[in-house]
């Protein structure tokens, strides 16, 4: 908005896609990664009843994406903010 | 009271409860019709998003096909739930600060044309109808098998009342039908797999169960019996799968980009109030979601063991078919169990080599499985009754997508831009009830198993819209001839790809033959590649986008200022 200028903006935006690009590598590391790449190494690993890479593959990786959002809408309120770019 | 009357009683007493819901909340204006008025509560909207997404695939096929895969099953269950991180982090808010009805609005706004808003149109139409279809064949599997009325008669019932909620209710009626829908399905998911887990584990939640030790005193771990079954059957070990990795990645990299990018999830994010409401709902949307798919594998688990014992016998000799429980009797009614007695031995045995004699669907697992582990009457009609809301409240979002680009993209923002709201909602109403109809023809006449063609969508929606709508957010000067040669040239080569395998040449689709090694179900990937290839060189020749668009584009990275959705 007018009050913001271009220079904040911009900088919002960096930190809006450093922070997206933050969480969606953690997001490829426990799917892609734990579960599908390195799944035969960790497969090794047992987890309670579980071999770690399985568990991931069907379970533990969906838990991940859920935390994901909810810190990515934790932090994004506080940048809008910050930045007094948030919703009135 | 048996079976069947309860089955009435409790499907029944659900479909009332939808007309009612669908009575209270009639649309009165084209904005309510398509954005429910844009105020759904964030915790609602993800609830719906959650019905709208969960299908008929997920609600009667997954746990059945992963129990069947193992391992491989990961790729329905992290590629249906990891889409809607990129859809939280990389859409969702965007797509709501721009604020506009459909998808087609976006792709023909953002790059300023009617030829890429047709394209996107088309798309979406396409996708959405290669989807319904499944639902509405779901709608009558449960029906003949739980209702004993034919399919034809499934599928009509099914219309009817879909139409009922779509065309009077629009998106407004579709989001609070859905609310509950999602509580009646998940309310049926669940207490069979608790069942089931108290019953084989001693674990209450499904969840641990999967990883806890079996309640017969053996002390060995359900992963570890399962595993000792399967090989010794011939099959594959359960915890390792027989996919290729490069196949396995590809599978799910398809889902996951496809699910971002399908039409009837994105429009659910323009009906809350606020950009941080999008994102907000994105998160309660997964959480929802979340406790189906982490459910699913371990009802998989439990199912293959049991299933396995009830026909081999616990001493793995072969139960004697007379012996053989009432519901093999009543799915091979259906045809979708078969028994050949081989070896004449007069009992049943089930095996991955020549030792097999039955062939059982992987459709009927999750409806069989109450039956198969002798579960009271009430939870077999539950079960019917979430099958059919899931299959419901899917259908209902695609159908207005389906309405919603015929009346307002293709006729308001494209050929007819002077009628007037009246006239452009009585268009959508008619437009939904045309959609229901065909519909309906494909459930019957399927082109299909349902799975498969809805894996078939994500693959669409991989190579079409996803990269579009990124490219059309992060960056600023992609302009309209990059994005229209890209999603041509990426819906193109997938669908050319699949026509090929699954169609043309269904004999020649073995590993051997895929490029790479990757299958029909994964090839999205490599499209989404071939669409962000094609635009970006198309791009380099061509002149960058013009300013007002630019400015848009950068308009739409704040959140502040996203107030209400436009009326037009």
């Amino acid at each position: 908005m007018a009050s913001n200028t271009q220079n904040e903006k911009a900088a919002y935006w960096r930190e809006n896609i450093v922070l997206m690009l933050k969480l969606l590598s953690v997001w490829f590391f426990v799917s892609f990664g734990c579960g599908i790449l390195l799944v035969d190494e960790l497969n090794l690993i047992p987890f309670f009843g579980f071999k770690l890479g399985f568990w991931f593959a069907q379970q533990g990786a969906i838990y991940v994406f859920v935390a994901l959002i909810f810190v990515y809408v934790h932090q994004m309120n506080k940048l809008d903010k910050k930045y007094g770019l948030d919703e009135e | 009271m048996d079976v069947q009357v309860l089955t009435f009683i409790i499907v029944g007493a659900s479909f009332l409860l939808y007309i009612g819901i669908a009575i209270w909340a009639r649309a009165g204006s084209t904005k309510e019709f398509y954005v429910a008025g844009g105020g759904v509560h964030p915790i609602a909207n993800g609830m719906a998003t959650a019905a709208d997404w969960m299908s008929a695939a997920s609600f009667i096929s997954m746990a059945g096909l992963i129990s069947f895969m193992g391992y491989d099953g990961a790729v329905y269950l992290l590629g249906w739930t990891g889409g809607y991180v990129l859809l939280a982090l990389c859409l969702a808010p965007y797509l709501r600060k721009f604020g506009k009805f459909t998808v087609p609005d976006f792709i023909g706004d953002r790059y300023y044309s009617q030829a890429a808003r047709t394209v996107a149109v088309i798309c979406a139409i396409f996708v959405c109808f290669t989807y319904v279809a499944g639902q509405m064949r779901g709608v009558g599997v449960v029906f003949s098998r739980f209702l004993e009325v034919d399919i034809f008669t499934g599928v009509v019932i099914g219309m009817a009342i879909v139409f009922f909620y779509t065309v009077l209710g629009g998106m407004k009626g579709i989001t609070y039908t859905q609310v509950a829908q999602y509580c009646v399905l998940i309310f049926a998911y669940l207490v069979p797999a608790v069942f089931l887990s108290i019953l084989m584990t001693g674990h209450i939640l499904p969840q641990t169960g999967f990883g806890g030790t079996l309640a017969d005193g053996s002390g060995v771990y359900l992963l570890e019996k399962l595993d000792g079954l399967s090989t010794e059957l011939g099959f594959a070990e359960y915890t390792s799968g027989t996919k290729s990795t490069i196949d396995v990645f590809c599978i799910t990299a398809a889902l996951m980009v496809g699910t971002a990018g399908l039409p009837h999830v994105i429009v659910r994010f323009f009906t809350v109030p606020k950009v941080r409401d999008a994102r907000k709902s994105a998160g309660w949307a997964l959480l929802f979601i979340a406790v189906l798919y982490t459910t699913a594998p371990s009802l998989a688990s439990f199912a293959r063991v049991n299933m396995i014992e009830t026909i081999n016998g616990v001493d793995q000799a072969g139960t004697l078919y007379q012996e053989a429980p009432s519901w093999i009797n009543n799915w091979e009614k259906t045809g979708l169990i078969q028994w050949e007695d081989k070896n004449h031995d007069g009992r049943m045995f089930y095996s991955g080599d020549e030792r097999n004699e039955m062939r059982v669907d992987r459709d009927i697992m999750v409806l069989a499985n109450p039956e198969i582990a002798n579960l009271p009457a009430w939870v077999i009609a539950l079960v019917a009754a979430g099958g059919i809301a899931a299959a419901l409240s899917t259908s209902a979002g695609l159908l207005l997508v389906i309405s919603t680009s015929v009346s307002h993209d293709l006729l308001k923002r494209n050929l007819m831009p002077a009628i007037t709201d009246r006239q452009e909602l009585f268009y959508a109403r008619s437009a939904a009830a045309i959609a229901i109809v065909i519909a309906g023809y494909f459930g019957l006449n399927p082109p299909g198993f349902v799975a498969q063609v809805v894996a078939f969508a994500f693959g669409l929606a991989a190579s079409s819209f996803f990269p579009a709508i990124i490219m059309g957010i992060f960056s600023k000067s992609m302009n309209k001839a990059g994005a229209v040669a890209g999603m041509l040239a990426g819906i193109s080569f997938t669908a050319a790809y699949i026509i090929y395998f699954k169609f043309i040449s269904p004999e020649m689709n073995t590993p051997e033959n895929w490029w790479f090694g990757i299958s029909p179900e994964g090839i999205g990937t490599l499209g989404m590649m071939v669409n962000f290839v094609v635009a970006l060189l198309v791009f380099n020749v061509t002149s960058a986008a013009p300013e007002d668009v630019q400015a848009m584009v950068e308009d739409i990275r704040y959140p502040r200022g996203a107030g209400d959705a436009p009326l037009h």
